[in-house]
């Protein structure tokens, strides 16, 4: 099975590598046309041996296999945007999200989690139906604005924090907020609805007539249990995570992996585009794959066949 | 009070605000340079934004195409899902693994990013001519477009489960033993009994759609000014974020509780044709 999830992930990733390609011969302009632009001294002449230079006058299968076979390679090509090797310009993104993204994750979990919890003890109860309200607000807040208003707030009037750039702690606190308790009330739902879906089993009902007491219960036995559909979860929304952060990185200017990939598509930079949404869908299906393998490592029930 | 009465208010006070409000409203689109970023007034209830536009009048303006985006798409959306959902559920075999692998691979791409791939593509390397590009009709087409193109997937998965359930009824095979062509039956016969998990789908599908389509107009790639989008509004609030911080709490705020509204509403309807989830 694992090796069936692994091809069909690879075929989604080729896939989308040909789509992305393809629609990038959509965009506005293309290279050659912008170095026109910017030097005066170019003649037609001079950009018709340019594009044969590049293989831009070959059709566009063509010119994707050519791409493809460099890829696999090892060569990613040359980023027109920062003047450097793409590797370059992204390594330094792809870590700047990873710190973004994982500080995010850790706030929403932390409060996620003893939330679900406790709307989950008694259902349907007044906490509940509070927290309920309060995971409902997080799901329907719009990223960017909540990044605004804190900017307001904590930039603007009070003067605490920077807005954007900069380094250190300092400037991860207010984006990694925005992003983190956008992120709660996803899990705080599904916190709950595991923990309500696991109070019916037998387990639980014996637990409780060996004379466990409801802590234990909860905790010791319904948590290890409610906690496997969480991590898939959790899989689940480690790509979205990466590109959720686009935004929150665009309002914050954070140096990051879906700024960068948004910058390079809006700059026509092609070579940085497509690898940088590559590794975004890579990210997503690594994620969903890690969920699946979660699954089977830490619920025996699914392991029998 | 009721979740749904709840979310039902909210949502008939929005529609009818954005409906009506534009008639009694100053001119959207009106600038006074010399009343840039005026605080609330009389004549100015929420105050003017930075080209001295009145900010209500553009809010519910802006709140009209917003909504009307959000509703065409889920529906578009919602139509592209029932019809790959029916047909690999009732046809099944190949075609089945064929949609479902299709399904799958759209499920596991990243969003956003490739819709601003799509929103970035040049219409006029399509082959279309200039007038259409640039009427407001096509850029609001457009978005609808591009985000249902990506946002069919999830009723896909419920109609097909629900149609397998449902094909294997007495009621289908009767009407396979006296002749109905198949298309008849996936109309007739199984597709009003999958209507409900397609209707709760749609309604929780149109907070998400507005949240995009506010996150792609904020960068630049939705709807393009003059018109304005709540989402494009907060792009012009950013930049005057440091002289107006106040400027950007209207948009955003609107946004947030026309998704709460339908959020809380798919929430409702869907605990009520399903009770055993939600409250239990």
């Amino acid at each position: 099975m694992g090796v069936t999830r692994l091809l069909q992930s690879l075929a989604v990733l080729l896939a989308m590598s040909a789509l992305v390609y393809g629609l990038m011969a959509l965009m506005p302009g293309d290279p050659i046309d912008l170095m026109i632009a910017g030097d005066p001294h170019l003649s037609a002449a001079d950009a018709l041996r340019l594009k044969a230079l590049y293989g831009l006058d070959q059709p566009w299968g063509e010119r994707y296999l050519r791409w493809l076979a460099r890829l696999l390679h090892g060569d990613l090509g040359y980023s027109r945007l920062y003047a450097k090797p793409v590797a370059a310009a992204l390594a330094p993104a792809l870590l700047n999200t990873l710190i973004l993204s994982s500080t995010a994750l850790a706030v929403s979990l932390v409060l996620a989690l003893p939330l679900g919890l406790l709307a989950a003890w008694r259902p349907g109860s007044m906490a509940d139906r509070a927290i309920n309200l309060f995971a409902f607000a997080s799901l329907s807040l719009p990223t960017f604005w909540l990044g605004l208003m804190l900017i307001a707030l904590f930039a603007v009037q009070l003067g605490w924090l920077p807005a954007g750039g900069g380094d250190g702690a300092s400037a991860l606190l207010l984006p990694a907020a925005t992003l983190g308790l956008a992120g709660i009330g996803q899990f705080t739902r599904h916190m709950r609805a595991a923990m309500i879906g696991e109070a019916h089993h037998d387990y639980v009902r014996t637990a409780r007539a060996k004379g466990c007491s409801p802590i234990q219960v909860v905790l010791g036995h319904q948590l290890r249990n409610a906690l496997i559909p969480v991590v898939v979860i959790l899989g689940l929304e480690l790509g979205g995570l990466f590109s959720g952060a686009l935004i929150t990185e665009t309002v914050f200017a954070w140096p990051g992996m879906g700024r960068l990939v948004f910058e390079a598509v809006m700059g026509n930079d092609f070579n940085l585009a497509l690898i940088g949404l590559l590794l975004t869908t890579a990210a997503t299906l690594t994620g969903s794959v890690l969920a699946d393998f979660a699954t089977r490592w830490l619920d025996p029930r699914v392991r029998r066949p | 009070m009721s979740q749904l009465r709840v979310a039902t208010l909210l949502l008939a006070g929005l529609v009818v605000a954005t409906i009506l409000g534009p008639m009694l409203a100053p001119d959207p689109q009106a600038i006074d340079l010399m009343a840039r970023l005026a605080p609330p007034s009389a004549a100015h209830w929420l105050g003017t934004d930075e080209l001295g536009r009145d900010l209500l009048a553009r809010l519910l303006a802006g709140g009209r195409v917003s909504l009307i985006v959000a509703a065409a798409t889920a529906l578009v959306a919602a139509g592209i899902g029932t019809v790959i959902g029916l047909v690999a559920g009732y046809v099944g075999g190949r075609a089945d693994g064929l949609l479902m692998r299709l399904t799958d691979g759209v499920m596991a791409l990243p969003l956003l990013p490739l819709l601003i791939v799509l929103a970035a593509i040049d219409p006029a390397k399509l082959g279309l001519p200039g007038r259409v590009q640039a009427s407001e009709a096509f850029a609001i087409a457009r978005i609808v477009v591009i985000i249902a193109l990506v946002g069919w997937t999830i009723v896909a998965r419920l109609v097909r489960a629900a149609t397998q359930s449902i094909k294997a009824r007495d009621f289908v095979r009767a009407a396979e033993a006296v002749g109905v062509p198949p298309f008849r039956i996936m109309l007739h016969h199984i597709l009003p009994n999958v209507a409900s998990p397609v209707v709760v789908a749609t309604t929780l599908s149109v907070g998400n759609i507005i949240l995009v389509e506010s996150a792609l107009s904020f960068l630049g790639l939705g709807l393009r000014p003059p018109a304005s989008s709540w989402g494009n509004m907060l792009t012009g609030a950013m930049d005057s974020v440091w002289i107006a911080p106040s400027l950007a709490l209207w948009p955003g705020l609107a946004i947030f509780l026309a998704v709460l509204a339908f959020n809380l509403l798919g929430d409702a309807l869907q605990s009520a044709i399903d009770p055993r989830q939600g409250h239990s």
